[in-house]
């Protein structure tokens, strides 16, 4: 996995909006510009057949960075790379565009409902010129409705005819339908019940399997991206806070954000259970706190916090975790083993089951 | 269940929608009961009727749904016959009800303040003065910091966590004996989610307020709730204590559904599922409406519906618990 060649690459990825108001009411209120920076500077890159999942609240600009791995918003800075080709250069000829797919939240919104699903899952084979002549194509669709677990007979079906799983199965055979080799999927199962969920991610971890796909997984709920990515990166504020391997976020967690948000999972283990929740709320966007961005939540938080932007660094003592922490880098918090988040679950009576 | 007399009660609801094509039937035969300061969770699949439960028993069941039999009693007086007026009275002094969106609950043109105090001089007796003192104990209750000064301001001046503590704040304040809370957490951020958790849970302790907490989140009704009912295509088909439900669920449709979550504490290769997916209501097959997903279903499950019998720690409406069934591996 490690010698995989890398398939996508963000170099100091950023994205801003602006949201001022008009101009001619910006002047006679003398407000200056607006700018909300949704994504700001963030790097990470994708092995191939490999999973890496942005996690974070609302707001933090994850949605953001899946939008400009496919090129559907032009960064404002830094680059997105595809398999080392600038992606607006990598978008240019057909041929690679067809390489990149992305899966939508909600299945009802993505699907036009006047298309049959034979049009909607064979629009980007006739776009991309895969298949010639209709019978081929026919069968082609037929093929791929099976491997997402549907009947060859729902083509000539209208996506109104199906629940909220089967659609998300159409979307994933519509993106598959190009050949992809890289999917962004962004929040594809959270418009889902939770029977229906474990259904789409068992697919697409089988598909990953089969077809060496690489993902970027788009997520707000740990629990889901715990069980289908290889590494994750933590978003609070268009920055990444920490990247690392899957397993050590959730063994080793290290920025105090990481770990307040685990701890604020609700969860089967905590059957009857206080807890002491993260106090505050995400601040705005467009006017974020100096510094590190998490400092007024952070119990850790000092000076320094206040005033200097944290970097992501390696986390002493975590091998494979980048943290952009003051705190971790001082070795002010309480290091890598201590209280690790999952204890509880051991400690439970109810785990005894 | 418990030995103090349920403050909730509800017997064999019925709620159906007429249409052109024939009546749907959207619950059948739920019964259950909430003791004076439990708390009951609902869960289910969208669709499964948890939601209608709840709209049924403040009766804002949307029209031409409408209740087609059994009944429901508050403090042991049937409440689903009375007219609308009375209903109206009910609702907000002795029924609380808090909404999935804190946007639409509130009314964007007057300030949390005047809805507080207005909620409160509707239903209790108090003058403007001393509403408007409560007004602000109750916001600094729910945790609104500086609540002199926010109970000014307009539903949009507020975030969305601060938004449902409002309506928190407003389902609360008249002292209702019960709040139906409709998926009260689902629309905010996991931070921000269990600090509303904990808000609830709290409040309903001290005030000894009963709960009927409908929602999706296995998680959230583990740490909230005191008994759930997991409810699949209109009916209810285990109800039991939450340690018992989450744990050891009896039905085969419960134990689906708690193998189906993603476990948090470990990676799966592959994670159990539930292959296909609840009938549509029009859909609906004869015996046990779980039959064709079940991996346990036999000869007297197609054909034959069962009743919530007793399966130990908990009741489940399934054969296999039927004390006249040879048992089945």
């Amino acid at each position: 996995m490690s010698e995989a060649a890398t398939v996508f690459e963000a170099e100091d990825l950023a994205r801003y909006f602006d949201v001022s108001r008009p101009a001619l009411q910006r002047l006679l209120a003398r407000e200056p510009r607006r700018i909300l920076r949704a994504v700001d500077g963030i790097s990470f890159s994708i092995p191939k057949g490999t999973t890496l999942s942005l996690v974070g609240e609302s707001g933090c600009g994850k949605s953001t960075v899946a939008r400009m791995a496919v090129g559907l918003y032009p960064p404002t800075r830094g680059k997105a790379l595809f398999e080392g080709m600038d992606l607006e250069q990598a978008r240019a000829t057909a041929d690679q565009r067809r390489r990149m797919q992305m899966i939508f939240q909600d299945p009802y919104a993505s699907l036009n409902p006047r298309w049959r699903v034979l049009d909607i899952v064979a629009e980007p084979i006739r776009a991309f010129g895969l298949v010639s002549g209709a019978a081929a194509r026919r069968e082609r669709v037929a093929q791929l409705l099976t491997q997402v677990g549907l009947s060859p007979l729902d083509g000539s079906k209208y996506p109104h005819e199906f629940s909220g799983g089967q659609r998300q199965r159409i979307s994933i055979a519509r993106a598959l339908s190009s050949n992809p080799d890289f999917l962004v999927c962004d929040e594809p199962t959270s418009a889902l019940d939770v029977s229906v969920q474990a259904q789409i991610l068992n697919l697409m971890k089988g598909l990953q399997r089969d077809l060496g796909l690489t993902y970027l997984f788009i997520s707000h709920n740990l629990a889901v991206v715990r069980q289908i990515s290889d590494r994750i990166g933590v978003m609070y504020l268009g920055r990444i806070v920490e990247l690392a391997p899957a397993e050590t976020v959730f063994v080793s967690p290290r920025h105090p954000y990481t770990r307040a948000l685990m701890d604020a999972i609700p969860d089967l283990e905590m059957i009857g259970r206080r807890r002491i929740p993260v106090g505050g709320e995400v601040p705005s966007p467009i006017n974020p706190p100096s510094g590190c961005h998490f400092h007024p939540r952070c119990p850790l938080a000092n000076d320094r916090c206040r005033r200097e932007d944290p970097i992501l660094k390696p986390a002493r003592g975590t091998p494979g975790t980048v943290v952009a922490c003051h705190a971790v880098e001082e070795g002010r918090d309480t290091g890598p083993t201590a209280v690790p988040p999952l204890e509880r679950v051991g400690s439970s009576p109810a785990a005894s089951a | 269940m418990t030995a103090a007399p349920p403050l909730l009660e509800v017997r064999n609801l019925r709620v159906e929608f007429p249409s052109r094509r024939g009546t749907l039937v959207a619950l059948h035969d739920v019964s259950f009961s909430i003791a004076p300061g439990e708390i009951l969770g609902v869960v289910g699949e969208s669709g499964a009727g948890k939601s209608m439960t709840g709209a049924a028993i403040i009766r804002l069941l949307e029209p031409p749904g409408r209740i087609a039999g059994g009944q429901i009693l508050l403090e042991g007086r049937r409440i689903d016959n009375l007219s609308q007026d009375e209903m109206r009275r009910i609702r907000g002094r002795r029924i609380g009800a808090i909404f999935q969106d804190p946007l639409t609950t509130l009314n964007p043109l007057y300030t949390v303040g005047r809805q507080l105090t207005e909620t409160m001089q509707t239903h209790l007796d108090l003058s403007g003065s001393e509403a408007r003192a409560r007004a602000i104990g109750w916001l600094e209750m729910v945790g609104i910091p500086a609540a002199a000064q926010r109970i000014d301001s307009y539903p949009h001046e507020f975030s969305g966590g601060m938004r449902q503590r409002v309506v928190i704040a407003l389902a609360l304040c008249a002292e209702p004996r019960l709040v139906v809370a409709d998926e009260p957490t689902t629309a905010l951020d996991v931070s921000i989610q269990a600090q509303v958790i904990a808000l609830l849970k709290r409040l309903a302790r001290e005030k000894n307020t009963s709960m009927m907490l409908v929602t999706h989140d296995m998680g959230v009704i583990a740490e909230t709730a005191d008994r759930v009912a997991v409810m699949y295509a209109g009916r209810v088909v285990e109800i039991g204590p939450v340690r018992e439900v989450v744990k050891h669920p009896h039905h085969p449709y419960s134990i689906g559904l708690m193998n189906s979550i993603p476990p948090l504490d470990h990676r799966v290769e592959r994670l159990a599922q539930i292959d296909g997916a609840m009938p549509r209501l029009n859909a609906v097959p004869p015996g046990c409406p779980y039959n064709p997903r079940c991996p346990k279903v036999f000869d007297r499950c197609i054909v034959e519906r069962p009743d919530l019998l007793d399966a130990g720690s908990t009741r489940a409406a399934c054969w296999l618990y039927d004390p006249a069934e040879p048992p089945h591996v």
